[in-house]
């Protein structure tokens, strides 16, 4: 393995865990403030046992969600030092914002979790809010970063490096709003989706119970609704793209020639060297439209730019696919669970539904792999878009091989270790006691 | 003022804070190293009440360190990331091990063996990161870390290998176990406990001063510039005397079992030596090159920054002076009564 591409592999891989670690602490503490406030209007002890289960899960993932999160910090200038010696200044804002927000989280978590005694309701459940504003507004500048290296903005270039540079400005780069929506939307759809499946999974071994019904409640409205939402998102994306992007779109639609009316192609694996993409299902006029919004409008294709400046463009087709396959999946799923719901009968009374739902369950984060995949590898050969290659950015350290060994074994563990934690901590059956009495939990 | 010293004393206070809080951690994974004697379970317990998981946020710290120099100052950071990879790179596999054994020992329900041998791995990673940290601090002191063009003329071993580094590495460690073992002696009620951690921290102070002489020895061969920096100007001498009075003040403390005092002239020495190693660099952030003049971001760019930190701190100042004012008061069970009436209240649907 060749030092750039160990390089990569370090990033994505610290990025691929980071991401799962991150989307369920940014996810939980909303699940988890829903629930205390229906504990707080009802009464009912299975939403106080549910509040707790999923703080001591944000509790979890914040712990580790700092340690990846301090690598990355670290692994950006090991791995990219010429990126962030010309770039750092320019997209540090987002990251030092960043900080303050986790900060604020670290401190109201803490009010929250200990603070069931000692601080009166309203406030323990403003904290729960604070918590659940601050993990978003952390996603969001962290994106913003990435929506930067898609549509760099706010400086001038002379002679070879960034100038005049206005840090809000690229900020609020044209790809970072859009970006951070979507990235937001796809947490909340994650994780809602994945831990409403595990607990309907969790159902159908122990039967109908209390706790598991209102967990499924509360997490289908959060992963559902999100999903819903994520259509619009995802199309104001792609026409962001379009625009700024024409070869990221170019390469996730596997469109090779520049044409007006161009088809939506559906599936299909894109042959780079014959520069067709084959067996898709195509839609006419659907990329123009979707792209556009104009039946006619032009699109351009890969044939714009030289073969060695493509991404590769198979993976990201598929990747791209994917993504869109486990969404427009998931929408239905969540219009199938609306309608069910709305016709009176508890959700949780349809087997059939629930064993669907346990099936679907993991394909939000399928879908955030995914996409986070289309919108790296899409950006490829460069690390700021048009202007700087990756390959010009990577570090001189040799054998990065070996870090990249040691750090997946390690994120491997570390993987294990949360699954194992949340399993024994947030999902695991109640005991009769905390049901019946929940002041114990208090 | 100039915006590069404000930025660099933000950083700078930023190190301090990390070295009183994270710093005192890594000394809590040394102690849980080394616990010994009769009460070695119950020195082990009071560790582990004493560092709740929360805590890893301690690390914010680090990273807000790290972000402020990528934002700020690039050059250098881009330097140290390049000449000083393999020490950043053990601290980074330090954080991780001992945070997610931290984490795992914390939660873990099953057997206590298994309990153990994650307490091992949580103690031993706690006690080598801040060698490390150690190390890159003493790296960029001296006039190895020369970075042209993205190659380190001294290549990645030779960069911090180095006599002095590594006594600073030692140095680091044997201030925060210090630290650490001042700040334990407060956590407990058990006179016995509070008698272990003060014969620690008797004994590791004394250590950290040997340890302290020994590196005002190496600056003299090694490190002349800082040794230099260190008798420059009057305000360097005001704190070099400021950290020897609290070190005189904690040692008193702590042989007259005044704990609360020795905890904070413990803190007070600490953060005095962090700024006056901070003091002494001055200009540099790394020798023998960049500083925080030649290496800073555009004027605008820094000024901006500093607005934004300024921000965070109008939120984050207030935020944790509610929590230690949650947590910190008396009268607990009083609050925790009118809290139980309150959700009562709310449980009958009467607030709503």
């Amino acid at each position: 393995m060749d030092n750039l591409l160990a390089a990569r592999s370090q990033m994505g891989m610290s990025l691929a865990f980071h991401i799962i670690f991150a989307t369920i602490g940014v996810s939980l503490p909303l699940m988890m403030t829903i629930a205390e406030w229906r504990w707080r209007s009802t009464g009912d002890p299975a939403y106080l046992l549910l509040a707790k289960r999923w703080a001591k899960g944000t509790t979890i993932l914040f712990a580790v969600g700092a340690v990846s999160g301090t690598v990355l910090s670290f692994e950006l200038g090991l791995l990219w030092p010429r990126f962030m010696q010309y770039a750092g200044a320019v997209i540090g804002m987002p990251f030092s914002l960043e900080g303050f927000a986790f900060f604020t989280e670290a401190i109201f978590l803490g009010i929250y979790l200990y603070g069931w005694n000692r601080v009166p309701g309203w406030f323990h459940l403003l904290s729960g809010v604070i918590v659940a504003i601050s993990g978003v507004l952390s996603a969001i500048f962290v994106t913003l970063a990435n929506g930067w290296m898609n549509t760099p903005t706010g400086f001038d270039m002379v002679a070879g490096k960034f100038a005049n540079i206005h840090p809000f400005v690229a900020m609020l780069n044209p790809a970072g709003i859009p970006e951070a929506v979507h990235m937001v939307l796809a947490a909340y759809t994650a994780a809602g989706f994945a831990t409403a499946g595990i607990h309907g999974w969790l159902l159908l071994r122990r039967g109908r119970n209390r706790f598991d019904e209102v967990a499924i409640g509360i997490a289908l409205l959060v992963g559902g609704g999100a999903v819903l939402v994520q259509s619009v998102s995802g199309d104001a994306l792609a026409r962001m793209v379009a625009a700024r992007q024409p070869m990221k779109l170019a390469s996730l639609e596997g469109q090779f020639q520049t044409e007006t009316g161009a088809p939506l192609r559906i599936g299909g694996l894109p042959f780079p060297d014959e520069r067709e993409t084959k067996y898709a299902i195509e839609i006419p006029h659907g990329l123009s439209l979707l792209g556009f919004h104009k039946y006619n409008a032009l699109i351009k294709g890969l044939d714009q730019e030289p073969q060695s400046d493509w991404p590769n463009v198979r993976i990201v087709h598929i990747c791209f696919q994917i993504m869109v396959g486990c969404g427009s999946l998931l929408s239905l799923f969540a219009l199938a669970g609306g309608w069910l719901a709305w016709r009176k009968r508890p959700l949780t009374e349809h087997t059939r539904f629930i064993k669907a739902l346990v099936l679907v369950s993991p394909l939000g984060f399928v879908a955030l792999e995914a996409g986070w995949m289309v919108t790296e590898l899409g950006r490829q050969p460069w690390i700021v878009y048009h202007l700087m290659r990756t390959k010009d950015a990577v570090t001189s350290m040799p054998n990065v091989t070996i870090t990249f060994t040691v750090m997946t074994a390690l994120y491997v563990i570390l993987g294990v270790l949360v699954v194992w934690l949340l399993s024994r901590h947030v999902i695991a059956a109640p005991e009769t006691k905390q049901i019946e009495h929940p002041e114990v939990l208090i | 003022m100039n915006a590069s010293v404000i930025l660099a004393a933000i950083m700078l206070i930023s190190l301090v804070i990390y070295s009183l809080l994270g710093g005192a951690d890594y000394g809590a994974g040394f102690w849980d190293l080394v616990c010994s004697g009769p009460r070695k379970q119950g020195q082990r317990d009071l560790i582990a009440k004493a560092i709740q998981p929360v805590w890893e946020t301690n690390h914010i710290w680090l990273i807000l360190l790290v972000v402020l120099m990528f934002s700020g100052f690039a050059p250098a950071f881009s330097a140290i990331s390049v000449a000083l990879a393999a020490p950043v790179f053990l601290i980074l596999l330090g954080i991780v091990l001992r945070g997610s054994s931290y984490v795992f020992r914390a939660y873990f329900t099953g057997s206590v063996r298994t309990q153990l041998y994650w307490g091992k791995i949580f103690s031993i990673s706690s006690s080598l990161t801040p060698l490390f940290l150690g190390i890159v601090i003493g790296a960029i002191s001296i006039d190895n870390v020369r970075v042209n063009d993205g190659i380190s003329e001294n290549g990645f071993l030779r960069a911090w290998f180095h006599p002095f580094p590594l006594v600073v590495g030692v140095l680091s460690l044997s201030l925060f176990a210090y630290l650490s073992a001042c700040y334990l002696t407060v956590e407990t009620d058990d006179p016995a406990l509070q008698n272990d951690f003060r014969n620690r921290a008797l004994f590791s102070g004394f250590v950290s001063m040997l340890v302290a002489f020994a590196t005002y020895v190496f600056a003299g061969n090694f490190a002349l510039e800082i040794r230099n920096g260190l008798s420059r100007a009057p305000y360097v001498w005001l704190v070099e005397v400021g950290a020897a009075i609290a070190a005189l003040v904690a040692f008193q403390a702590l042989w007259s079992r005044s704990y609360p005092r020795a905890r904070i002239a413990a803190a007070a020495q600490v953060g005095l030596i962090v700024i006056g190693w901070g003091l002494a660099q001055y200009p540099y952030l790394v020798r023998p090159e960049l500083t925080i003049f030649n290496s800073a971001s555009p004027p605008n760019i820094l000024v901006d920054i500093e607005i934004a930190v300024a921000l965070g701190a109008v939120i984050l100042i207030p935020s944790l002076a509610l929590l230690l004012l949650i947590f910190k008061r008396d009268g607990k069970a009083i609050s925790a009564r009118v809290d139980k009436t309150v959700s009562e209240a709310f449980t009958r649907g009467e607030l709503l």
